[in-house]
């Protein structure tokens, strides 16, 4: 790791401040990816600010049609919360299975969103509940939000403050693990709201980063039911090829959770 | 601790320090004045070296000198080595190019180094060398074996013309092909070993200090066998003489053969502290480590069985082309060549055997011994082959095998090998019962009403470990002798240290060898302590892989207790003025035997030292040494029964049900040889199911960081059921065969067989991915509605 400075800010407008004066800095939520990425030499932000401790973005709230997560939240508390686990119970358990239990306690919703990998957990769950992000300077829908693989509609200086999630009828996700590191290839987040309104999103799979399957939303419309999609096959154009998957792999995959979500949704 | 003889699930002795964090690794080494060493090390995979500018980096804060290739060999360093000569078929010697420490002209594997930078503080160091300008001028590269060989393919070494290293054959190739003329049946199949990246949990690393008036280095290092470490280091690299080198491999934290080696780094360190006049650590990252830690297997085989009408095994032919990578490594030489096709006859009596091995060069990572080191790719051919050809003639595969296997002992192989005693029959009955072979039907259909996909598959696997011995490596071109030596020191007071050239890291022998002193003296485990590890402490050792500590290197100490025994009982006969024949041995004195009449082993280790009253003639003390060359390898035998469950779907693997029936000859520590079954195993299933050392075209290491290389995890691998019978080894005192490598060798064929049961598809590579699985079971639907 190259030299950097880090500071811990106390407040949202501490952060922005610090940030101001860094010569090229870069904000710190928990670092599951920018630390070991220093570690590697293959980033070298001057000044690190570290979010993960500012009391205004922690904690989740019962807001009753939706609940609210601050942006410096880790995993563990999301996978823990009471309210998230009664109230959305398919985002407790996307939240309980990312990375492993240091992960887990370390990294934050807000960090995770912000460098938006194309195989994290939590950007088909934005998407899928139609959350809203909020930040120091708007907000934004969760699909105005994600514009690509790691790339978000966020400003260099613009800092994700809290998430908020409309609460649905009926919500799951299920992913299939790469074998190395466990990060998803294919993850696919199955929403059906109050309204009869179905969405379905996935993570993992597109060279993109999350999209939705509009034919299965179509199918779950009209019959909420594993075998509504389990005839459905993915396009495997756009989705992502490696070592571990091939795009028709991911395509089959993508298939597969998106049944075993809705068999778990219920 | 107390007494705990031979057969005790005595506790391991070192854990304490261990688990408490008070290891003292190479790491731990700190000296005063101590320097960082970083290297700069080849973005490509084959290059010529254009030039080294380190003018920036020399202006960097803290850094002391930036060494290059050109200073290395200006300074007479001597070019690796590889310690096992191999002629090819021709009579030829093996084509072996050079291979410096730091690489002067052209680069040939993506991680060699060009140049090291030696500064105050590690993060100086490795600042510093990012500085180190090199300009490359890029040649094609080839990281496949057989394209290696091809036409037009880019030339590595100009000794080594095609990159063929050797063109080795052993057996009768004549008898071979006369058993396939008449064959009733023959099975053919080409099957890939995967390459491996070894991952032992610390990574390598050295200290080396260099002190000015004595003109003599210490070298502290991660090394399976120091005293190798120094003779190479002086014969070799021209270092320093033995006796102006020490070198201490403090603990180890795992090695699996890839700290056999002497890497360049070790030697750069030494030379580099000469150079700045200060000690000079190195300690690699997980990136070096993946990169120029010596990688395992990569064997591309063709291999034909031929069976008589009777289903007995009539030949076996096999071509098989090995990957050295970019270099010759120190033992590399060997792995594809004695350490493989003479284990090609499996736990079979096979009358005719004819293997042809080419070893190529690519510019990949050099290849060395990997846990296994050969018997693994013989023995997953072999399984393979065995379980394949049962499937073909219709037979059990349990039925098939049981009818080819050899029942007389000894048994001389036609490739080389006479197994000395073993029980196949034995191993492979415990195996089927313990995983009920005759309910798999029920259990098959049972999983198919789940949606789930049932298989079976059996690997009745045999190893040859304590390579010995001395004069028959030798005439197969070892440059080395493969023996172990011991020094028993019964110290005035009665306790007792061992000295042995075995070198644990990770194996227990702080326990085990305690207790063959304690089943021995009838003295606490916790009055013996065990010294290895230091060329100044111990007078020379061979070191530990191969699985030899116990059959080599606790031989060698009971040898030197033979000694101690004999000289202890001539003292207590003389003091109890009784005939030394009366004297036994027992629960930690020495007794008149039919008398009330006894000394404890401290009163006669006491005597020896005051030597107020020996027998005439005889020098004080009681401390002998010995040294211990077997007569033969040992056999270690097993039959390993895997049973899994695919999800067809996913094309996931659960392996539901695993049995090893192992006979290593006689166990010192049952739960320490659990121990090594349950990590060889693990290695074993992650080599069948998730490990893979794959490149790019060019050269780049795909799977660089555990991102994209898939260790093992505990959620990967089910709970094991471990069995073993026995068998006496006759080749050494205490019957021992050896236990290391055992999981690693019989497991991945056991994995595979029982997938492509499953899938009903042979046709399966390993890793056997989720992916590939998923692809290969959707051809065998397809086959099977056809």
């Amino acid at each position: 790791m190259y030299e950097t400075s880090y500071h811990r800010a106390g407040s949202v407008a501490d952060a922005s401040a610090l940030m101001a004066k860094a010569e090229d800095g870069k904000f710190l939520s928990g670092g599951q990816t920018l630390i070991p990425t220093m570690k590697q030499r293959l980033a070298a932000p001057t000044d690190l600010i570290d979010l993960r401790n500012i009391d205004e973005m922690k904690g989740i709230s019962d807001e009753g049609g939706s609940i609210t997560i601050g942006a410096a939240t880790t995993h563990s508390d999301v996978a823990t919360s009471d309210i998230v686990k009664s109230r959305i119970p398919g985002l407790a358990t996307l939240a309980a299975g990312i990375g492993d239990p240091a992960v887990r306690h370390m990294g934050t919703i807000g960090g995770s969103i912000a460098n938006n990998d194309p195989a994290a957990d939590y950007p088909s769950a934005l998407v899928a509940l139609g959350a809203t992000v909020k930040t120091n300077k708007r907000s934004l829908s969760a699909e105005e939000f994600f514009t690509g693989m790691f790339e978000t509609a966020l400003e260099e200086d613009e800092i994700v403050t809290s998430v908020s999630f409309p609460v649905p009828e009926k919500s799951a996700y299920a992913k299939y693990p790469n074998p190395a590191s466990r990060y998803a290839m294919a993850g696919v987040f199955v929403v059906k709201t109050g309204d009869g309104g179905v969405r379905v999103a996935v993570t993992g799979a597109g060279q993109d980063g999350v999209f939705r399957m509009g034919e299965m939303e179509n199918a779950l419309a009209g019959t909420w039911s594993p075998d509504a999609v389990a005839g459905i096959s993915v396009d495997a154009g756009g989705l992502l090829s490696d070592i571990h998957g091939s795009s028709e792999y991911r395509a089959n995959l993508v298939t597969v959770m998106a049944k075993r979500a809705v068999a778990a949704a219920g | 601790m107390g007494v705990e003889g031979i057969g005790a699930r005595a506790l391991r002795k070192e854990d304490k320090r261990f688990i408490t964090g008070k290891g003292r690794y190479t790491d731990d080494m700190v000296l005063p004045r101590m320097t960082y060493a970083a290297f700069v090390r080849s973005p490509h995979a084959h290059a010529k070296v254009v030039s080294i500018d380190a003018s920036a980096a020399l202006d960097m804060p803290g850094v002391e000198a930036v060494l290059t290739g050109e200073q290395l060999v200006g300074d007479g360093i001597g070019n690796l080595i590889c310690g096992w000569m191999i002629h090819s078929k021709d009579g030829s010697p093996m084509n072996m190019g050079a291979w410096r420490a730091l690489e002067p002209e052209i680069v040939r594997f993506v991680g060699q180094a060009v140049a090291v930078v030696i500064a105050d503080t590690q993060g100086q160091a490795r600042d510093a060398a990012d500085a180190v300008v090199v300009e490359y001028d890029e040649l094609p590269a080839v990281v496949d074996s057989i394209a290696a060989m091809g036409d037009g393919a880019p030339q590595l070494h100009p000794e080594a013309p095609n990159n063929l290293i050797y063109d080795w054959d052993i057996g009768d190739e004549a008898a071979t092909n006369a058993a396939f003329e008449n064959a009733a049946h023959v099975t053919r199949m080409d099957i890939h070993n995967n390459r491996l990246v070894p991952n032992p949990m610390e990574p390598r690393a050295a200290v080396a200090d260099y002190d000015t008036a004595e003109e003599h280095f210490t070298l502290y290092t991660t090394s399976q066998n120091p005293h190798v470490a120094r003779l190479v280091l002086s014969a070799f690299y021209n270092v320093a003489p033995e006796n102006k080198l020490r070198v201490i491999a403090p603990d180890v934290g795992g090695g699996f053969g890839s700290k056999i080696f002497i890497y360049p780094e070790e030697i750069v360190a030494l030379w580099a502290s000469k150079r700045v006049g200060r000690p000079v650590k190195w300690v690699s990252d997980r990136t070096e480590a993946f990169l120029t830690d010596a990688h395992g297997r990569d064997h591309h085989s063709t291999a034909e069985l031929a069976l008589d009408a009777d289903n007995k095994i009539t030949g076996f032919r096999v071509k098989t082309v090995a990957n050295l990578g970019a270099y010759m490594s120190l033992f590399s030489s060997s792995v594809p060549t004695y350490l493989y096709a003479t284990l090609l006859s499996g736990q079979y009596d096979i009358p005719a055997i004819h293997a042809n091995v080419k070893a190529v060069y690519t510019n990949t990572t050099p290849v060395d011994a990997y846990r296994g080191a050969g018997r693994p790719e013989a023995t997953f051919l072999v399984e393979r082959m065995m379980e394949t050809a049962a499937r073909e003639v219709g037979l059990s595969p349990a039925e098939f095998r049981r009818k080819n296997f050899v029942r007389s002992f000894p048994h001389q192989t036609p490739v080389i090998m006479c197994y000395d005693a073993g029980d196949y029959d034995a191993t492979l009955d415990a195996a089927l019962k313990a995983i009920d072979y005759d309910g798999f039907p029920a259990r098959k259909s049972e999983a198919a009403s789940r949606g789930k996909l049932r298989g079976m598959g059996l690997s009745c696997y045999i190893e040859a470990c304590g390579i010995a011995p001395s004069a028959a490596v030798g005439s197969l071109g070892a440059g080395v002798g493969l023996w172990e030596s011991a020094e028993v020191r019964v110290n005035p007071i009665g306790s007792i240290e061992v000295l042995t050239g075995s070198h644990s890291h990770g194996q227990g022998h702080e326990t085990t060898f305690a207790q063959l002193i304690s089943e021995r003296f009838g003295v606490d485990t916790d009055t013996v302590s065990i010294v290895h590890g230091d060329t100044d402490k111990v007078q020379f050792g061979m070191g530990t892989y191969g699985s030899r500590s116990g059959a080599v290197g606790m031989s060698a100490i009971v040898k030197a207790l033979d000694k101690v025994e004999a000289k202890a009982k001539k003292i207590a006969a003389h003091l109890m003025e009784a005939a030394e024949g009366d004297i036994q041995i027992e629960g930690g004195e020495l007794k008149v035997a039919g008398t009330d009449k006894k000394l404890t082993f401290t009163e006669v280790a006491l005597a020896a030292y005051t030597a107020h009253n020996l027998p005439e003639g005889m020098e004080p003390g009681l401390k002998e040494g010995a040294f211990y060359d077997p007569t033969n390898f040992t056999f270690p035998a097993g039959t390993y029964a895997c049973e899994v469950e695919i999800d067809p779907e996913t094309g996931k693997t659960e392996i539901v049900n695993f049995v090893a029936a192992d006979d290593f000859g006689k166990v010192i520590n049952p739960m320490i040889v659990e121990g090594q079954v349950h990590g060889g195993l693990t290695q074993g299933i992650g080599q069948a199911l998730l490990e893979n050392a794959a490149y790019d075209e060019s050269g780049q290491l795909l799977t660089g960081s555990y991102m994209d290389y898939t260790m093992p995890r505990a959620d990967d691998v089910p709970s094991y059921q471990l069995l073993t019978t026995e068998t006496i080894c006759p080749g050494n005192p205490l019957g021992m065969k050896g236990c290391g490598e055992a999981g690693a060798i019989g497991s991945p064929p056991a994995v595979i067989n029982a997938i492509t049961d499953a899938i009903n598809n042979n046709d399966l590579s390993m890793p056997a991915t989720p992916e590939r699985v998923w692809m290969a079971s959707r051809a065998g639907l397809q086959q099977a509605a056809e």
